[in-house]
Protein backbone atom coordinates (compact mmCIF):
# COMPACT_ATOMS: atom_id res chain seq x y z
CA UNK A 1 0.00 0.00 0.00
CA UNK A 2 1.24 3.44 -0.85
CA UNK A 3 0.53 4.92 2.55
CA UNK A 4 2.49 2.22 4.38
CA UNK A 5 5.83 3.40 3.02
CA UNK A 6 6.72 6.93 3.95
CA UNK A 7 8.47 8.93 1.23
CA UNK A 8 12.19 8.22 1.24
CA UNK A 9 13.15 11.86 1.07
CA UNK A 10 10.97 13.80 3.41
CA UNK A 11 10.62 17.53 2.92
CA UNK A 12 13.94 19.33 3.43
CA UNK A 13 14.73 19.82 7.11
CA UNK A 14 14.18 23.54 7.71
CA UNK A 15 16.45 23.64 10.74
CA UNK A 16 19.63 22.91 8.88
CA UNK A 17 21.55 24.28 5.93
CA UNK A 18 21.85 23.02 2.40
CA UNK A 19 24.43 20.28 1.70
CA UNK A 20 26.92 22.65 0.06
CA UNK A 21 26.95 25.05 3.01
CA UNK A 22 27.31 22.14 5.38
CA UNK A 23 30.27 20.63 3.54
CA UNK A 24 31.99 24.01 3.27
CA UNK A 25 31.56 24.74 6.98
CA UNK A 26 32.79 21.29 7.98
CA UNK A 27 35.78 21.73 5.67
CA UNK A 28 36.62 25.11 7.21
CA UNK A 29 36.35 23.73 10.75
CA UNK A 30 38.49 20.68 9.96
CA UNK A 31 41.10 22.73 8.12
CA UNK A 32 41.34 25.22 10.96
CA UNK A 33 41.59 22.43 13.56
CA UNK A 34 44.29 20.72 11.51
CA UNK A 35 46.30 23.91 11.02
CA UNK A 36 46.02 25.35 14.53
CA UNK A 37 45.73 22.27 16.75
CA UNK A 38 46.95 19.10 15.04
CA UNK A 39 49.96 20.33 13.07
CA UNK A 40 51.85 21.73 16.10
CA UNK A 41 51.24 18.44 17.90
CA UNK A 42 52.62 16.39 15.01
CA UNK A 43 55.68 18.63 14.75
CA UNK A 44 56.56 17.94 18.39
CA UNK A 45 56.86 14.22 17.68
CA UNK A 46 58.51 14.41 14.27
CA UNK A 47 61.16 16.79 15.63
CA UNK A 48 61.64 14.63 18.72
CA UNK A 49 62.34 11.53 16.64
CA UNK A 50 64.37 13.47 14.06
CA UNK A 51 67.60 11.81 15.14
CA UNK A 52 66.10 8.35 15.57
CA UNK A 53 65.09 6.39 18.64
CA UNK A 54 68.63 6.17 20.01
CA UNK A 55 69.08 9.94 20.11
CA UNK A 56 65.59 10.30 21.55
CA UNK A 57 66.26 8.09 24.55
CA UNK A 58 69.78 9.44 24.94
CA UNK A 59 68.39 12.99 25.26
CA UNK A 60 65.87 11.85 27.83
CA UNK A 61 68.46 10.12 29.96
CA UNK A 62 70.77 13.15 30.16
CA UNK A 63 71.34 14.02 33.86
CA UNK A 64 69.82 17.51 33.37
CA UNK A 65 66.75 16.08 31.66
CA UNK A 66 66.29 13.48 34.38
CA UNK A 67 66.66 16.06 37.11
CA UNK A 68 64.10 18.27 35.34
CA UNK A 69 61.65 15.34 35.15
CA UNK A 70 62.23 14.58 38.83
CA UNK A 71 61.68 18.23 39.82
CA UNK A 72 58.48 18.47 37.79
CA UNK A 73 57.13 15.32 39.49
CA UNK A 74 58.03 16.67 42.95
CA UNK A 75 56.38 20.03 42.25
CA UNK A 76 53.18 18.37 41.01
CA UNK A 77 53.18 15.89 43.90
CA UNK A 78 53.11 18.77 46.38
CA UNK A 79 51.03 21.43 44.64
CA UNK A 80 48.21 19.19 43.37
CA UNK A 81 47.35 17.65 46.78
CA UNK A 82 47.56 21.13 48.36
CA UNK A 83 44.96 22.40 45.92
CA UNK A 84 42.82 19.29 46.41
CA UNK A 85 42.62 19.93 50.15
CA UNK A 86 41.83 23.56 49.46
CA UNK A 87 39.24 22.68 46.81
CA UNK A 88 37.45 20.28 49.16
CA UNK A 89 37.42 22.77 52.04
CA UNK A 90 36.28 25.66 49.84
CA UNK A 91 33.52 23.68 48.14
CA UNK A 92 32.30 22.28 51.48
CA UNK A 93 32.04 25.81 52.92
CA UNK A 94 30.54 27.37 49.78
CA UNK A 95 28.17 24.61 48.67
CA UNK A 96 26.85 23.33 51.99
CA UNK A 97 26.32 26.62 53.84
CA UNK A 98 24.67 29.98 53.28
CA UNK A 99 26.77 32.89 54.46
CA UNK A 100 27.40 36.53 53.73
CA UNK A 101 29.97 37.29 51.02
CA UNK A 102 29.74 33.87 49.40
CA UNK A 103 29.62 34.98 45.77
CA UNK A 104 32.49 37.40 46.38
CA UNK A 105 34.54 34.51 47.80
CA UNK A 106 33.77 32.44 44.69
CA UNK A 107 35.02 35.29 42.50
CA UNK A 108 38.24 35.56 44.54
CA UNK A 109 38.90 31.83 44.08
CA UNK A 110 38.83 32.29 40.29
CA UNK A 111 41.19 35.28 40.50
CA UNK A 112 44.43 33.42 39.59
CA UNK A 113 42.92 32.50 36.20
CA UNK A 114 42.71 36.15 35.22
CA UNK A 115 46.26 36.99 36.27
CA UNK A 116 49.12 36.64 33.80
CA UNK A 117 51.43 33.73 34.72
CA UNK A 118 54.34 36.14 34.71
CA UNK A 119 52.60 38.27 37.35
CA UNK A 120 51.90 35.10 39.37
CA UNK A 121 55.64 34.64 39.62
CA UNK A 122 56.40 38.34 40.06
CA UNK A 123 54.27 38.65 43.21
CA UNK A 124 56.40 36.03 44.99
CA UNK A 125 59.61 37.70 43.88
CA UNK A 126 58.30 40.95 45.40
CA UNK A 127 57.59 39.10 48.67
CA UNK A 128 60.54 36.74 48.99
CA UNK A 129 63.15 37.91 46.46
CA UNK A 130 66.46 39.53 47.43
CA UNK A 131 64.88 43.00 47.27
CA UNK A 132 61.49 41.74 48.38
CA UNK A 133 59.54 42.53 51.55
CA UNK A 134 60.82 39.48 53.44
CA UNK A 135 64.04 39.22 51.42
CA UNK A 136 66.36 40.56 54.13
CA UNK A 137 64.87 38.40 56.86
CA UNK A 138 65.01 35.25 54.70
CA UNK A 139 68.61 36.00 53.75
CA UNK A 140 69.59 36.49 57.41
CA UNK A 141 68.05 33.12 58.28
CA UNK A 142 69.51 31.39 55.24
CA UNK A 143 66.14 30.37 53.81
CA UNK A 144 65.86 30.14 50.03
CA UNK A 145 62.44 30.58 48.49
CA UNK A 146 63.05 32.38 45.22
CA UNK A 147 65.39 30.54 42.82
CA UNK A 148 64.67 27.40 44.85
CA UNK A 149 62.04 24.66 45.24
CA UNK A 150 59.65 26.53 47.60
CA UNK A 151 59.24 29.39 45.15
CA UNK A 152 58.55 27.02 42.25
CA UNK A 153 55.94 25.22 44.33
CA UNK A 154 54.29 28.46 45.48
CA UNK A 155 54.06 29.80 41.92
CA UNK A 156 52.65 26.47 40.70
CA UNK A 157 50.04 26.40 43.47
CA UNK A 158 49.06 29.95 42.53
CA UNK A 159 48.43 29.23 38.85
CA UNK A 160 46.60 25.93 39.53
CA UNK A 161 44.71 27.32 42.51
CA UNK A 162 41.11 27.33 41.13
CA UNK A 163 41.11 24.04 39.17
CA UNK A 164 39.75 21.62 41.80
CA UNK A 165 37.51 24.10 43.61
CA UNK A 166 35.77 25.30 40.45
CA UNK A 167 34.88 21.71 39.43
CA UNK A 168 33.54 20.82 42.87
CA UNK A 169 31.61 23.98 43.86
CA UNK A 170 28.85 23.91 41.18
CA UNK A 171 28.34 20.15 41.50
CA UNK A 172 28.15 20.19 45.30
CA UNK A 173 25.80 23.17 45.15
CA UNK A 174 23.51 21.25 42.85
CA UNK A 175 23.59 18.16 45.07
CA UNK A 176 22.31 20.24 47.96
CA UNK A 177 22.55 19.38 51.66
CA UNK A 178 19.80 16.79 52.15
CA UNK A 179 22.04 13.73 52.17
CA UNK A 180 24.49 15.33 54.59
CA UNK A 181 21.65 16.46 56.86
CA UNK A 182 20.23 12.92 56.86
CA UNK A 183 23.65 11.47 57.75
CA UNK A 184 24.19 13.97 60.56
CA UNK A 185 20.68 13.45 61.96
CA UNK A 186 21.35 9.69 62.03
CA UNK A 187 24.36 10.37 64.23
CA UNK A 188 27.26 10.46 61.79
CA UNK A 189 30.10 12.81 62.68
CA UNK A 190 31.11 15.63 60.34
CA UNK A 191 34.17 13.73 59.08
CA UNK A 192 32.18 10.53 58.54
CA UNK A 193 29.52 12.47 56.64
CA UNK A 194 32.19 14.04 54.48
CA UNK A 195 34.07 10.80 53.80
CA UNK A 196 31.11 8.46 53.22
CA UNK A 197 28.41 10.76 51.85
CA UNK A 198 29.88 13.85 50.21
CA UNK A 199 33.16 12.47 48.82
CA UNK A 200 31.61 9.50 46.92
CA UNK A 201 29.13 11.92 45.35
CA UNK A 202 31.85 14.15 43.93
CA UNK A 203 34.64 11.63 43.23
CA UNK A 204 34.48 11.86 39.43
CA UNK A 205 34.39 15.64 39.45
CA UNK A 206 37.31 15.58 41.88
CA UNK A 207 39.29 13.30 39.57
CA UNK A 208 38.44 15.60 36.65
CA UNK A 209 39.71 18.61 38.58
CA UNK A 210 42.86 16.78 39.66
CA UNK A 211 43.56 15.83 36.05
CA UNK A 212 43.36 19.43 34.80
CA UNK A 213 45.24 20.73 37.83
CA UNK A 214 48.05 18.22 37.31
CA UNK A 215 48.40 18.98 33.59
CA UNK A 216 48.81 22.66 34.32
CA UNK A 217 51.11 22.06 37.32
CA UNK A 218 53.50 19.95 35.25
CA UNK A 219 53.35 22.25 32.24
CA UNK A 220 53.45 25.68 33.85
CA UNK A 221 56.11 27.85 32.28
CA UNK A 222 55.64 31.61 32.78
CA UNK A 223 55.19 31.73 36.55
CA UNK A 224 57.86 29.13 37.23
CA UNK A 225 60.24 30.81 34.82
CA UNK A 226 60.15 34.00 36.96
CA UNK A 227 60.87 32.32 40.30
CA UNK A 228 63.14 29.45 39.27
CA UNK A 229 66.40 31.17 38.38
CA UNK A 230 66.88 28.34 35.84
CA UNK A 231 69.80 26.65 37.56
CA UNK A 232 70.61 23.57 35.48
CA UNK A 233 70.07 20.29 37.23
CA UNK A 234 68.70 22.17 40.25
CA UNK A 235 65.71 24.44 39.64
CA UNK A 236 64.81 23.60 36.04
CA UNK A 237 61.42 21.99 35.61
CA UNK A 238 60.68 20.15 32.35
CA UNK A 239 59.23 23.17 30.50
CA UNK A 240 62.19 25.32 31.58
CA UNK A 241 64.67 22.66 30.47
CA UNK A 242 62.84 22.56 27.12
CA UNK A 243 63.40 26.31 26.78
CA UNK A 244 67.10 26.09 27.66
CA UNK A 245 67.75 23.24 25.22
CA UNK A 246 65.83 25.02 22.48
CA UNK A 247 67.73 28.28 22.98
CA UNK A 248 70.99 26.33 22.80
CA UNK A 249 69.92 25.12 19.34
CA UNK A 250 69.68 21.61 20.74
CA UNK A 251 66.32 21.26 19.05
CA UNK A 252 66.07 17.47 19.04
CA UNK A 253 66.71 17.22 22.79
CA UNK A 254 64.25 20.05 23.45
CA UNK A 255 61.55 18.31 21.44
CA UNK A 256 62.31 14.95 23.05
CA UNK A 257 61.57 16.40 26.46
CA UNK A 258 58.64 18.35 25.01
CA UNK A 259 57.22 15.11 23.59
CA UNK A 260 56.89 13.74 27.14
CA UNK A 261 54.86 16.83 28.07
CA UNK A 262 52.81 16.45 24.89
CA UNK A 263 52.12 12.80 25.82
CA UNK A 264 50.97 13.98 29.23
CA UNK A 265 48.64 16.45 27.50
CA UNK A 266 47.24 13.73 25.22
CA UNK A 267 46.75 11.39 28.17
CA UNK A 268 44.99 14.17 30.06
CA UNK A 269 42.71 14.87 27.10
CA UNK A 270 41.91 11.18 26.63
CA UNK A 271 41.07 10.62 30.30
CA UNK A 272 39.08 13.84 30.39
CA UNK A 273 37.06 12.77 27.35
CA UNK A 274 36.41 9.32 28.85
CA UNK A 275 35.28 10.90 32.13
CA UNK A 276 32.95 13.24 30.24
CA UNK A 277 31.40 10.36 28.29
CA UNK A 278 31.02 7.95 31.17
CA UNK A 279 30.24 10.28 34.06
CA UNK A 280 29.23 13.55 32.38
CA UNK A 281 26.21 14.05 34.63
CA UNK A 282 28.26 13.33 37.74
CA UNK A 283 30.96 15.85 36.77
CA UNK A 284 28.99 18.87 35.70
CA UNK A 285 25.70 18.02 37.42
CA UNK A 286 22.48 16.84 35.79
CA UNK A 287 21.96 20.13 33.99
CA UNK A 288 25.39 20.18 32.40
CA UNK A 289 26.01 18.85 28.95
CA UNK B 1 25.86 40.72 70.95
CA UNK B 2 27.58 38.12 68.79
CA UNK B 3 24.37 36.07 68.73
CA UNK B 4 22.57 39.04 67.32
CA UNK B 5 25.06 39.55 64.51
CA UNK B 6 25.93 35.97 63.73
CA UNK B 7 22.62 34.78 62.20
CA UNK B 8 22.84 37.68 59.78
CA UNK B 9 26.21 36.48 58.51
CA UNK B 10 25.50 32.75 58.31
CA UNK B 11 22.24 30.87 58.08
CA UNK B 12 22.02 28.14 60.79
CA UNK B 13 22.72 24.62 59.51
CA UNK B 14 22.69 21.11 60.93
CA UNK B 15 25.88 20.22 59.04
CA UNK B 16 29.10 20.68 61.01
CA UNK B 17 32.50 21.86 59.83
CA UNK B 18 31.65 25.33 58.59
CA UNK B 19 34.19 27.11 60.77
CA UNK B 20 37.03 24.75 59.89
CA UNK B 21 36.28 24.68 56.14
CA UNK B 22 35.80 28.42 55.77
CA UNK B 23 38.72 29.20 58.09
CA UNK B 24 41.05 27.00 56.06
CA UNK B 25 39.72 28.38 52.77
CA UNK B 26 40.23 31.99 53.81
CA UNK B 27 43.69 31.36 55.27
CA UNK B 28 44.91 29.47 52.20
CA UNK B 29 43.36 31.99 49.82
CA UNK B 30 44.99 34.87 51.70
CA UNK B 31 48.43 33.27 51.90
CA UNK B 32 48.63 32.06 48.31
CA UNK B 33 46.66 34.66 46.37
CA UNK B 34 45.53 37.75 48.26
CA UNK B 35 48.65 38.72 50.23
CA UNK B 36 51.01 38.21 47.26
CA UNK B 37 48.74 40.27 44.99
CA UNK B 38 48.49 42.91 47.72
CA UNK B 39 52.30 43.01 47.80
CA UNK B 40 52.27 43.90 44.11
CA UNK B 41 49.75 46.70 44.62
CA UNK B 42 51.57 48.01 47.73
CA UNK B 43 54.90 47.99 45.96
CA UNK B 44 53.49 50.05 43.10
CA UNK B 45 51.73 52.39 45.54
CA UNK B 46 55.10 52.99 47.21
CA UNK B 47 56.41 54.28 43.89
CA UNK B 48 54.16 57.33 44.08
CA UNK B 49 51.84 58.42 41.29
CA UNK B 50 54.41 60.48 39.37
CA UNK B 51 57.02 57.73 39.15
CA UNK B 52 54.39 55.06 38.47
CA UNK B 53 52.97 57.10 35.59
CA UNK B 54 56.41 57.78 34.20
CA UNK B 55 57.26 54.03 34.25
CA UNK B 56 53.98 52.98 32.65
CA UNK B 57 54.10 55.63 29.92
CA UNK B 58 57.73 55.16 28.97
CA UNK B 59 57.93 54.50 25.20
CA UNK B 60 59.22 50.96 25.64
CA UNK B 61 56.47 50.00 28.10
CA UNK B 62 53.76 51.60 26.00
CA UNK B 63 55.05 49.77 22.96
CA UNK B 64 55.06 46.42 24.78
CA UNK B 65 51.52 46.98 26.09
CA UNK B 66 50.41 47.97 22.60
CA UNK B 67 51.96 44.87 21.01
CA UNK B 68 50.27 42.64 23.62
CA UNK B 69 46.92 44.34 23.31
CA UNK B 70 46.74 44.64 19.50
CA UNK B 71 47.99 41.09 18.84
CA UNK B 72 45.55 39.75 21.46
CA UNK B 73 42.67 41.66 19.87
CA UNK B 74 43.47 40.25 16.43
CA UNK B 75 43.89 36.71 17.77
CA UNK B 76 40.64 36.89 19.77
CA UNK B 77 38.81 38.13 16.65
CA UNK B 78 40.17 35.23 14.57
CA UNK B 79 39.12 32.88 17.36
CA UNK B 80 35.60 34.26 17.50
CA UNK B 81 35.06 33.68 13.77
CA UNK B 82 36.63 30.23 13.47
CA UNK B 83 35.61 29.20 16.98
CA UNK B 84 32.02 29.91 16.02
CA UNK B 85 32.27 27.82 12.87
CA UNK B 86 33.82 24.99 14.89
CA UNK B 87 31.17 25.17 17.62
CA UNK B 88 28.43 25.26 14.97
CA UNK B 89 29.80 22.29 13.06
CA UNK B 90 30.39 20.27 16.24
CA UNK B 91 26.87 20.86 17.55
CA UNK B 92 24.80 20.82 14.37
CA UNK B 93 26.42 18.35 11.97
CA UNK B 94 27.46 14.72 12.12
CA UNK B 95 30.65 13.81 10.30
CA UNK B 96 33.51 11.32 10.72
CA UNK B 97 36.01 12.49 13.31
CA UNK B 98 33.58 14.83 15.02
CA UNK B 99 34.24 13.45 18.51
CA UNK B 100 37.98 13.55 17.91
CA UNK B 101 37.86 17.21 16.88
CA UNK B 102 35.62 17.93 19.86
CA UNK B 103 38.21 16.43 22.23
CA UNK B 104 41.17 18.08 20.50
CA UNK B 105 39.66 21.56 20.92
CA UNK B 106 40.88 21.44 24.53
CA UNK B 107 44.47 20.71 23.49
CA UNK B 108 45.64 24.29 24.16
CA UNK B 109 44.40 23.91 27.75
CA UNK B 110 46.33 20.68 28.21
CA UNK B 111 49.50 21.24 26.19
CA UNK B 112 52.19 23.12 28.15
CA UNK B 113 52.64 26.56 26.66
CA UNK B 114 56.39 26.13 26.15
CA UNK B 115 55.75 23.01 24.06
CA UNK B 116 53.21 24.88 21.93
CA UNK B 117 55.69 27.72 21.62
CA UNK B 118 58.59 25.69 20.24
CA UNK B 119 56.27 23.63 18.02
CA UNK B 120 54.75 26.73 16.42
CA UNK B 121 58.18 28.28 15.98
CA UNK B 122 59.44 25.11 14.29
CA UNK B 123 56.41 25.14 11.98
CA UNK B 124 56.62 28.78 10.93
CA UNK B 125 60.39 29.38 10.88
CA UNK B 126 62.20 29.48 7.54
CA UNK B 127 62.90 25.73 7.49
CA UNK B 128 59.57 24.70 8.95
CA UNK B 129 56.69 23.02 7.13
CA UNK B 130 54.68 26.20 6.83
CA UNK B 131 57.54 28.70 6.88
CA UNK B 132 59.25 27.04 3.92
CA UNK B 133 56.02 27.41 1.94
CA UNK B 134 55.31 31.05 2.70
CA UNK B 135 58.70 32.70 3.15
CA UNK B 136 59.67 32.37 -0.54
CA UNK B 137 56.47 34.33 -1.23
CA UNK B 138 57.64 37.12 1.02
CA UNK B 139 55.42 36.32 4.00
CA UNK B 140 57.20 36.07 7.32
CA UNK B 141 55.39 34.86 10.39
CA UNK B 142 58.05 33.60 12.80
CA UNK B 143 59.81 36.40 14.72
CA UNK B 144 57.20 38.99 13.67
CA UNK B 145 54.01 40.27 15.27
CA UNK B 146 52.11 37.89 12.99
CA UNK B 147 53.86 35.07 14.83
CA UNK B 148 52.59 36.43 18.14
CA UNK B 149 49.07 36.42 16.68
CA UNK B 150 49.50 32.78 15.58
CA UNK B 151 50.54 31.70 19.10
CA UNK B 152 47.73 33.67 20.75
CA UNK B 153 45.20 32.18 18.34
CA UNK B 154 46.30 28.70 19.44
CA UNK B 155 45.99 29.65 23.12
CA UNK B 156 42.58 31.32 22.85
CA UNK B 157 40.71 28.92 20.56
CA UNK B 158 39.12 26.70 23.26
CA UNK B 159 37.58 29.73 24.99
CA UNK B 160 35.81 30.81 21.79
CA UNK B 161 34.51 27.29 21.07
CA UNK B 162 33.58 26.21 24.59
CA UNK B 163 31.55 29.30 25.47
CA UNK B 164 29.39 29.12 22.32
CA UNK B 165 28.97 25.32 22.19
CA UNK B 166 26.67 24.74 25.22
CA UNK B 167 24.47 27.73 24.36
CA UNK B 168 24.11 26.47 20.81
CA UNK B 169 23.14 23.03 22.13
CA UNK B 170 20.37 24.58 24.21
CA UNK B 171 18.82 26.66 21.43
CA UNK B 172 15.25 25.52 20.85
CA UNK B 173 14.86 24.04 17.38
CA UNK B 174 11.13 24.80 17.35
CA UNK B 175 11.93 28.51 17.16
CA UNK B 176 13.82 27.85 13.93
CA UNK B 177 10.93 25.77 12.64
CA UNK B 178 8.53 28.57 13.53
CA UNK B 179 10.70 31.09 11.70
CA UNK B 180 10.82 28.82 8.62
CA UNK B 181 7.05 28.27 8.78
CA UNK B 182 6.52 32.01 8.85
CA UNK B 183 8.47 32.26 5.61
CA UNK B 184 11.96 33.21 6.78
CA UNK B 185 14.84 32.01 4.65
CA UNK B 186 17.57 30.00 6.39
CA UNK B 187 19.85 33.04 6.33
CA UNK B 188 17.16 35.21 7.89
CA UNK B 189 16.49 32.61 10.58
CA UNK B 190 20.20 32.48 11.33
CA UNK B 191 20.67 36.23 11.50
CA UNK B 192 17.45 37.12 13.29
CA UNK B 193 16.73 34.09 15.50
CA UNK B 194 19.88 32.10 16.17
CA UNK B 195 22.63 34.72 16.19
CA UNK B 196 21.01 37.16 18.65
CA UNK B 197 20.69 34.35 21.21
CA UNK B 198 24.39 33.55 20.79
CA UNK B 199 25.74 37.10 20.99
CA UNK B 200 26.37 37.08 24.78
CA UNK B 201 28.24 33.75 24.53
CA UNK B 202 30.26 34.97 21.56
CA UNK B 203 31.22 38.18 23.39
CA UNK B 204 32.13 36.23 26.53
CA UNK B 205 34.31 33.89 24.48
CA UNK B 206 35.99 36.88 22.86
CA UNK B 207 36.67 38.52 26.22
CA UNK B 208 38.02 35.30 27.77
CA UNK B 209 40.31 34.66 24.79
CA UNK B 210 41.47 38.28 24.94
CA UNK B 211 42.16 38.14 28.68
CA UNK B 212 44.12 34.93 28.34
CA UNK B 213 46.08 36.24 25.35
CA UNK B 214 47.16 39.49 27.00
CA UNK B 215 48.83 37.67 29.87
CA UNK B 216 50.23 34.80 27.81
CA UNK B 217 53.97 34.23 27.88
CA UNK B 218 55.13 30.66 27.23
CA UNK B 219 53.69 30.05 23.79
CA UNK B 220 54.62 33.54 22.54
CA UNK B 221 58.19 33.95 23.74
CA UNK B 222 59.73 31.56 21.20
CA UNK B 223 57.90 32.68 18.07
CA UNK B 224 58.24 36.38 18.99
CA UNK B 225 62.03 36.18 18.98
CA UNK B 226 64.04 38.72 20.90
CA UNK B 227 63.37 41.76 18.74
CA UNK B 228 62.29 45.16 20.03
CA UNK B 229 59.24 45.43 17.75
CA UNK B 230 57.92 42.06 18.99
CA UNK B 231 58.52 42.81 22.67
CA UNK B 232 55.24 42.08 24.45
CA UNK B 233 54.23 43.09 27.97
CA UNK B 234 54.88 39.86 29.93
CA UNK B 235 58.31 39.58 28.27
CA UNK B 236 59.17 43.14 29.29
CA UNK B 237 58.25 42.29 32.91
CA UNK B 238 60.72 39.39 32.80
CA UNK B 239 63.38 41.56 31.18
CA UNK B 240 62.97 44.22 33.90
CA UNK B 241 63.14 41.56 36.61
CA UNK B 242 66.36 40.20 35.16
CA UNK B 243 67.75 43.74 35.33
CA UNK B 244 66.61 43.81 39.00
CA UNK B 245 64.44 46.77 38.06
CA UNK B 246 61.59 45.72 40.35
CA UNK B 247 59.88 49.12 40.14
CA UNK B 248 59.42 48.94 36.38
CA UNK B 249 58.34 45.27 36.54
CA UNK B 250 55.80 46.15 39.22
CA UNK B 251 54.41 49.11 37.29
CA UNK B 252 53.89 47.05 34.12
CA UNK B 253 52.40 44.24 36.21
CA UNK B 254 49.86 46.58 37.78
CA UNK B 255 48.98 48.09 34.39
CA UNK B 256 48.32 44.56 33.10
CA UNK B 257 46.26 43.68 36.19
CA UNK B 258 44.10 46.75 35.57
CA UNK B 259 43.55 45.68 31.95
CA UNK B 260 42.57 42.14 33.04
CA UNK B 261 40.14 43.47 35.63
CA UNK B 262 38.47 45.72 33.07
CA UNK B 263 38.03 42.67 30.82
CA UNK B 264 36.75 40.56 33.75
CA UNK B 265 34.27 43.29 34.66
CA UNK B 266 33.12 43.46 31.04
CA UNK B 267 32.50 39.69 31.03
CA UNK B 268 30.38 40.01 34.18
CA UNK B 269 28.42 42.88 32.63
CA UNK B 270 27.82 40.87 29.44
CA UNK B 271 26.53 37.95 31.49
CA UNK B 272 24.28 40.15 33.61
CA UNK B 273 22.91 41.73 30.44
CA UNK B 274 22.39 38.31 28.88
CA UNK B 275 20.50 37.06 31.94
CA UNK B 276 18.23 40.09 31.81
CA UNK B 277 17.62 39.65 28.12
CA UNK B 278 17.35 35.90 27.74
CA UNK B 279 16.25 34.81 31.17
CA UNK B 280 19.33 32.72 31.91
CA UNK B 281 23.04 33.05 31.19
Amino acid sequence: MAEATPPKHSARDVTTEGPVVRVVLIAIALAFAALVLILPLIVVFTEAFDGGLGTYFASLSQPDARSAIRLTLIVAAISVPANVVFGLAASWAIAKFEFWGKSFLTTLIDLPFSVSPVISGLVYVLLFGAQGIFGGWLDAHDIDIIFALPGIILATIFVTFPFVARELIPLMQEQGTEEEEAAVSLGASGWKTFLFVTLPNVKWALLYGVLLCNARAMGEFGAVSVVSGKIRGMTNTMPLQVEILYNEYNSTAAFALASLLALLALLTLALKTVLEWRFGDRITGANGH
Amino acid sequence: MTRAIFPALKRPSAIPGFGLALGFTLTYLSLIVLIPLAALVLRSAALGPAEFWQLVTSPRTLNALRVSFVCSLIAASINVVFGFVMAWVLVRYRFPGRRFVDAVVDLPFALPTAVAGIALTALYSRNGWIGSLIEPNGIRIAYTQAGIVVALTFIGLPFAVRTVQPVLEDIRRDLEEAAATLGASRAQTFLRVILPALVPAILTGFALALARAIGEYGSVIFIAGGRRDTEFAPLLIITRLEEFNYSAATAIGVAMLVISFIILLTINLIQAWSRRRFGSG
